[in-house]
């Protein structure tokens, strides 16, 4: 029983860290790049996402045995696109400015290969449950890599955060880090510090001697 | 060499196949019919929101306006119901005819467009432009919303009606980048000639239509029925 409560615990944790989409799978790089100008875009894109990911993880799931293999891909893809088309509709009834500035990405949520990917590799074989658990994780994971874009392009691009100015007037904004370019920067900038952190550090015997003397 | 041999699996029934696809279908159909029945009011009324907000981006000295229709005989009227792709009268503080902003539709390289643009009877041109709704290639076709030698076509794009009353004098067309001569011409945008060759046609057609019409009604329209705030 403690075996089985360990796993479920490590499906939803190995989105955020070990199997991260963005920051290790690298996945999804389309919708990472382009609409992580701002937090909130950002914000409402991995929620859009994990949405997807969720409802069309555990649709998969539940209807694993009435799909027959030959027909998986466009049933997942039915399925996806169908969800993306409801969160669609969600999205501009909450704001019409917002759907704007996410622009076609949200349509483009049906190619994004994280969510066929989880469909095909993991929510088909497996029970609803698990399913969930491994979209939640996975989105969770998705969202907090497109916040951390985010956050610092608007900080540095506009020196706001989710539209309140952080920054004094004073500071000169880096208006680079708005423009697409800006994207790769604060990705690679979070590559590095999230590599260096998954890196695994060399005990102290090892350094001693490796170390010349 | 002993040679592991796979398992034969069984071939799937035409009928497995058929169940799966036309239930799911079905059920995937079912799933967006209800989120549409269930958000439609919503985005109505934010679409009507942002309708005001963007005729008063491309009418700023508009104080009130007027939505109006055309009747089957040709005539304007005034109208009080919702279109698809409204038009409205605008009027200053001292209730002289400013313009009109006019919504207008056509297929872009990805999906419909729809735009507002602005049309001034003082000036006889286009004097206001925004996209309504773009699917756009992101950093391509979207660009006629940012690339600023673009936007400025709309400062003054010559809309002059035709002296018999039947379109344009000339036709709104769409030129490569920096080979603007006229002044009824769009410089177009290198890299997004589709989108922008479709905002063209989208402005020459939808113009054609209402310039000589607005022309020739507009101003002796009966305005009892003219909203405050654009």
């Amino acid at each position: 029983m403690a075996a089985t409560e360990t796993t479920s615990t490590d499906e939803f944790v190995k989105g955020l860290w070990r199997d991260n989409p963005v920051f290790v799978q690298v996945l999804g790089m389309c919708p990472a790049l382009a609409v992580s100008n701002t937090a909130i875009n950002a914000l409402t894109m991995g929620l859009a996402t994990s949405f997807v990911l969720l409802m069309s993880g555990l649709s998969v799931s539940a209807l694993k045995t009435f799909i027959p293999r030959e027909a998986r891909i466009v049933c997942f893809i039915c399925i996806i696109a169908s969800f993306v088309t409801a969160v669609d509709y969600i999205i501009q009834a909450i704001s019409l400015e917002l759907s704007r500035s996410l622009g076609a990405f949200i349509a483009l949520i049906v190619v994004n290969c994280l969510i066929l990917g989880r469909a095909e590799a993991f929510a088909s074989k497996n029970k609803p449950g698990r399913a969930a658990l491994d979209a939640l994780g996975m989105g969770t994971g998705f969202t907090a890599a497109l916040l951390a874009i985010g956050v610092i392009r608007e900080v540095l691009g506009n020196g706001s955060l989710f539209g309140i100015a952080v920054l004094p007037a004073s500071f000169q904004t880096w208006t680079v880090m708005v423009l697409p370019s800006g994207g790769f920067f604060a990705m690679a900038l979070w590559l590095l510090i999230f590599n260096r952190l998954r890196e695994p550090r060399p005990r102290a015997d090892h350094r001693v001697q490796e170390s010349p003397t | 060499m002993n040679v592991p041999q796979r398992p034969v699996e069984p071939p799937t029934s035409a009928w497995s196949m058929y169940r799966a696809i036309v239930g799911i279908g079905a059920m995937c159909a079912l799933l967006i019919v209800a989120v549409y029945e269930l958000t439609a009011a919503p985005i109505r009324l934010n679409q009507q929101r942002f309708l005001a907000a963007a005729v008063a981006e491309v009418l700023p000295a508009a104080r009130s306006t007027q939505a109006v229709a055309i009747r089957d005989d040709g005539r304007l009227v005034p109208t009080t119901d919702a279109a698809e792709l409204p038009v409205l009268l605008g009027y200053d503080e001292a209730d002289q005819l400013l313009g009109a902003a006019i919504a207008a539709q056509g297929m872009g390289y990805q999906d419909n467009i729809r735009v507002l643009y602005a049309y001034s009877f003082a000036k006889r041109a286009i004097v206001g432009f925004k996209v309504l709704a773009s699917k756009e290639t992101p950093g391509l076709g979207d660009r006629i919303e940012t690339e600023a030698h673009f936007i400025a076509n709309f400062e003054r794009l010559d809309a002059t009606p035709a002296d018999d009353g039947g379109g344009l004098r000339h036709a709104i067309t769409t030129v490569k980048q920096g080979e603007k001569t006229e002044p009824w011409q769009l410089d177009g945008i290198t890299g997004a000639t589709i989108t922008s060759v479709a905002i063209g046609d989208i402005l020459n057609d939808s113009a054609n239509r209402w310039v000589p019409v607005l022309e020739r009604d507009a101003a002796g329209f009966a305005r009892a029925q003219r909203s405050e705030g654009p």
